[in-house]
């Protein structure tokens, strides 16, 4: 029962930081690799705005979530917008945004275990026999909801529409008069704002520390590979699967295997599997 | 209306005199065929002369020098045979390991475990990228960046080779002039024979894989083969600048598999400009110095260079050698339209 649960948890919070980074990718074909950068930036942020400035937490919280926006629209702005579709110069760019960010913050002090911010709602219930901390469920409950929403943003508003039929064909998007940089631009600050959301959400489990920018890079990357990138029914499955995965090996082996699962998993994919678990024939075509 | 112009860039006539047998005709053909290549190779041998009173500067110059040779390799396999590889610290890792293992536990000195390392690690190199090669662009970077922080997780997580102690006792090398004269020579070498070799048939058939590897195929050739090969040949190049690493610092550990090995090439590799081997050579030459003057800014240096790499790509993405050849060999002048 424990492992179903954690494992849930789990799963639900990995589909969270992996889904800013399969909208962009899935939007516009943009390999966001500061990914990681901007979901640490997040919590910094947020632990800024209610410590140092004394703000309101359910204030703090949107503003980080517009600071990061804002980044992911700067660095669509000033650097992809001029080496987009050169493929190599989008990953080393975006890399080497992400490592100055990260090193950059860990130069400022953002270091060691000082830095937390507080949970939402305190105590614990018991789910199933298996005493759960209330935060955990309200990751749970904001991953729904996250799901939900974006659902029925690129289902029935307009600019989720134009941001579907970018993805699934450019050039006739841009036919019928929707403007290529004008979608990117959104997804990047979209898909940032998700990696602040789920910075916001997830952190109060822990300390916010650097390195968690790599290892949360290298879950999204994990989930959209194990699932087809761009595929998004089959990143939530992919969290599921790499999630469970985690808890079981983290049970049974030994806790270090955390990060060798998300990375097993990314090299077992696309050596067997290369389109990943949803992938579709097109996708196929460009990664063999 | 003001006159529209343009630039029009037109060859030197010295350069289109050396470019055959008759450059040996007169001195200044010859001496401009050889000076640019004269002032690299004289540069590199001074180098550990001049810095002879400055024990701190020579270890730098072999840092140097082994990223000299990890750019090479990165350039070689990226802008040549079109396979980024963005985890060139496997390479490293591998070949420190395995020195470090053939030294302290089976015993051998340096001049045998060395070589060793290079082919062994090359050859287990290959093998393990060997199912990665049928994928392209962004999914083989992925995986490649991947690979060595596998490695060291596996390490870590097993507690394989004195975990995350490392393993300590690697012999040294017999002197600080050996030290140097080996890295840089091989260093040359490698350079003007990589040069060699991509002008060649086989250089041939690794550009075609780069450009178009499904009419290489349609060709007859088989290219799983010729991505092999080329893996091997970058591979030894990091293998044996790993080797070479654990028998410098005599330790072998995780850090061999540390982001730098893989980051700092391609950064060299960009601002030198892609695709041309020295471009890679002087990148390494311009960016270890500078960021070892930098390291007072403890890790604020890696922002540092990850901005300049942003930075070149973005507005410089052809890199600084590629601008000094066009200079050497042409001429620019406005015409109008």
């Amino acid at each position: 029962m424990e492992i179903v649960v954690y494992g849930i948890i789990n799963s639900v919070a990995l589909a969270l930081m992996a889904l800013g980074f399969t909208l962009v990718y899935g939007v516009s074909r943009l390999p966001n690799f500061a990914h990681g950068a901007i979901y640490v930036t997040a919590g910094f942020m947020s632990w800024a705005f209610f410590n140092r400035l004394g703000l309101p937490y359910p204030l703090a919280i949107p503003l980080a979530l517009l600071g990061t926006a804002l980044i992911g629209v700067a660095i669509y702005r000033l650097v992809l917008i001029r080496v987009r579709g050169m493929e190599m110069s989008e990953v080393i760019a975006t890399y080497a945004i992400g490592l100055a960010i990260l090193e950059g913050l860990r130069w400022a002090g953002f270091k060691g275990m000082t830095y937390t911010l507080p949970v939402f709602v305190s105590g614990s219930v018991q789910v199933l026999g298996v005493p759960v901390d209330l935060h955990r469920l309200v990751v749970l409950a904001v991953g729904v909801l996250v799901f939900a929403s974006i659902w029925g943003f690129t289902h029935h508003t307009r600019l989720g529409l134009a941001l579907r039929g970018i993805a699934q064909d450019e050039w006739a998007a841009m036919m019928l008069g929707i403007d290529s940089d004008f979608t990117a631009t959104v997804a990047l600050a979209m898909g940032s704002a998700l990696a602040g959301l789920a910075a916001v959400v997830l952190l109060p489990l822990g300390n916010i520390v650097v390195e968690a920018g790599y290892s949360v890079l290298i879950f999204a990357i994990a989930v959209c590979i194990v699932g087809g990138l761009g595929s998004w029914a089959g990143a939530v499955l992919a969290a599921f699967v790499i999630g469970f995965a985690q808890i079981l090996s983290v049970k049974y082996i030994a806790s270090h295997f955390h990060m060798v699962v998300a990375l097993l998993a990314i090299i077992l994919t696309l050596i067997f599997r290369p389109s990943g678990l949803f992938g579709r024939q097109k996708e196929l075509e460009e990664r063999v | 209306m003001g006159e529209a112009l343009r630039k029009e860039r037109l060859d030197r006539g010295i350069k289109v005199r050396t470019e055959g047998i008759y450059a040996i005709s007169h001195w200044q053909e010859i001496l401009y065929l050889l000076f640019p290549r004269l002032l690299l190779i004289c540069g590199m041998l001074l180098l550990p002369v001049l810095f002879a009173t400055a024990p701190y500067w020579q270890r730098v110059i072999c840092v140097m020098s082994v990223f000299v040779l990890l750019a090479m390799a990165f350039d070689f396999m990226a802008n040549i045979v079109g396979l980024v590889c963005l985890g060139g610290a496997l390479f490293v890792g591998v070949g420190g390991y395995i020195t470090a293992l053939l030294n302290t536990v089976v015993g051998l000195p340096p001049v045998v475990s060395l070589p060793l390392a290079t082919v062994g690690g090359a050859v287990f190199c290959t093998l393990v990228l060997l199912p990665t090669l049928p994928l392209r662009g962004i999914y083989f970077a992925i995986v490649t960046l991947m690979y060595p922080l596998v490695f060291s997780k596996i390490i870590e997580a097993f507690d394989l080779f004195g975990g995350t102690d490392g393993m300590p006792g690697v012999s040294p090398l017999p002197n600080q002039w050996t030290e140097q004269y080996l890295i840089i020579g091989v260093a040359l070498l490698v350079l003007f024979g990589l040069r060699r070799l991509v002008n060649e048939d086989i250089g041939l058939v690794f550009r075609g894989i780069k450009d178009n590897d499904q009419a290489v195929r349609a060709s007859g050739i088989n290219i799983t083969v010729f991505k092999a090969l080329a893996v091997f040949l970058a591979s030894m190049l990091g293998c044996f600048a790993g080797a070479y690493m654990a028998h410098l610092y005599m330790w072998a550990g995780l850090s061999l598999f540390a982001l730098d090995f893989s980051i700092m090439p391609i950064a060299a590799t960009v601002i030198g400009g892609g695709g041309t081997l020295v471009g890679a050579f002087t990148g390494s030459l311009i960016l270890v110095p500078l960021s070892e003057l930098l390291r007072a800014f403890g890790t604020l240096r890696i922002a540092f260079y990850a901005l300049i790499l942003t930075a070149f790509i973005v507005l410089k993405s052809e890199g600084l050698m590629v601008y000094a050849q066009r200079k050497y060999h042409q001429f620019e002048r406005w015409v109008k339209v």
